[in-house]
């Protein structure tokens, strides 16, 4: 297994099917078992976050605690940090007092790899600006596969603001490495320069999309961008590129509706539409934990083997 | 309860030769101890299965696995089955018991001894695996 998880591109398709199939057994065993997995005994993770979230952070928690690992939370308001102590320094105070795995969200792109660099702990991005997202994009192919056999051929749209979405980045390369067939869709002024660089269909036209998808994917969006003038008013935004019901009609009957959360209800996504069975929003947050007990599980275990051990 | 992969399918086997002596099959379960192994640091994770568990609690439970070498497959899956039930007592069944323990584990019941140098490799392979059933026992490539 890898040593930092920084790019899905980290990974190969191999990868990414081991990493799923370890996440469904964590899922299957889920409601038996009644104790903690010893499995990271002894083992100590840092929950490195520069900037605020529930989800990830708590999905982090859960997964090493899971495990047996011990879990540091370090929150950078009332840290050291506010008192300009330097990346490099915090990282080097952390990696004096021994840890396993740091687990870091920071809002410039590119600090978990600048991170890796100076510290013998594994590196997990948790999100870093608006580059990637690693793990959320693991936990989605993951729900994917739990409701079509394979990724390969999948039609998936990505909607919304994708050129401030650390999600869209990682969403897209993962599901490409997966053989999936990814339309990006959303107003012009919310697609990233040299999209057509990535490899990906792109249409302003999400109702032409809808009826092909296999997969929606709905992006948050950003609403601090809302003054920076990158669409005209939300509402406007909404009724193009926001998915109510009638257009959630329009989608084929087995398809997905998805969303990294947290919603915007009324925004890109109506209230009535988060609801529809087909909307898996929910069952996203609870894979999310199964996903990265089994990252944890492959990046850990076996740190230290100098050699392939064959198995028994 | 078999320990996998072949410990599980042997347990299958022994429930169905109870059932044609005693009328009654017992019931049969899989562990896989891949998350409860003490030399994790030191191997690459085994790839999991999910462990398949009837209710354990107050029950007589067999283990069985393929080879007793070192016991601390036993261990792991003692481990793992406290964690899943609170069984009555808890027995070791072994295909092969090849002698070299590191931990005070024996075994109630045992196929046959094979007395071996820790040099020496022991592979049980049986039908629904392997496609044969046979003990091999050679040198450590």
């Amino acid at each position: 297994m890898i040593r930092h998880l920084l790019s899905i591109r980290d990974l190969d398709p191999e990868g990414v099917e081991r990493i799923i199939q370890t996440a469904g057994v964590f899922q299957q065993e889920g409601p038996r078992i009644t104790r903690k997995y010893p499995t990271l005994r002894g083992k100590t993770v840092v929950n490195l976050f520069y900037e605020s979230s529930t989800r990830t952070r708590t999905s982090f928690e859960l997964a090493a605690k899971r495990l047996s690992a011990d879990v540091v939370n370090f929150a950078v308001s009332g840290s050291a940090v506010e008192k300009g102590e330097s990346l490099k320094d915090t990282a080097q105070t952390i990696e004096a007092m021994g840890v396993d795995a740091i687990v870091m969200r920071h809002a410039s792109s590119g600090a978990p790899w600048r991170l890796a660099q100076w510290v013998q702990a594994n590196v997990i991005n948790a999100g870093d600006g608006m580059h990637e997202h690693p793990t959320q994009a693991l936990l989605d192919l993951y729900t994917m596969r739990q409701h079509f056999p394979t990724l390969s051929g999948l039609r998936v749209a990505i909607v919304g603001d994708v050129v401030h979405s650390r999600v869209a980045r990682s969403e897209v390369w993962g599901l490409q490495m997966m053989g999936a067939d990814v339309t990006i869709v959303g107003p012009p002024t919310l697609l990233p320069p040299k999209v057509e660089t990535w490899g990906a269909e792109v249409s302003t036209d999400l109702d032409a999309v809808l009826p092909k998808a296999d997969v929606v994917y709905l992006l948050r969006m950003q609403l601090e961008r809302m003054n920076a003038g990158f669409v005209p008013s939300l509402r406007e935004y909404s009724r193009l590129w926001g998915l109510d019901t009638a257009r959630a009609s329009a989608l084929k009957d087995e398809a997905l509706i998805m969303h990294p959360g947290p919603m915007n209800r009324g925004v890109e996504i109506s209230a009535e539409s988060a609801e529809l069975p087909r909307a898996v929003i929910t069952d996203q947050v609870a894979n999310g934990v199964a996903v990265r007990m089994a990252l944890l599980y492959l990046m850990l275990g076996g740190r230290d083997a100098r050699e392939e051990v064959p198995v028994e | 309860m078999g320990i996998r992969n072949r410990g599980s399918d042997l347990a299958s086997r022994l429930a169905t030769k109870i059932q044609e002596i005693e009328g009654t099959r017992p019931a049969t379960g899989a562990l896989d101890i891949g998350l409860y192994r003490d030399d994790i640091d030191t191997r690459r994770p085994t790839p999991l299965t999910a462990s398949e568990i009837p209710n354990l609690d107050n029950k007589t439970v067999v283990l069985v696995d393929d080879v007793l070498y070192t016991g601390r497959s036993t261990r792991a899956a003692l481990d793992a089955l406290v964690d899943y039930g609170r069984p009555k007592a808890v027995q070791l069944a072994v295909l092969v018991d090849r002698g070299h323990r590191e931990l005070p584990i024996r075994a109630d019941y045992v196929g046959k001894n094979v007395p071996t140098r820790r040099d020496e490799e022991v592979a049980v392979h049986i039908a629904e695996v392997d496609g044969a059933d046979e003990v091999l026992l050679g040198e450590t490539s």
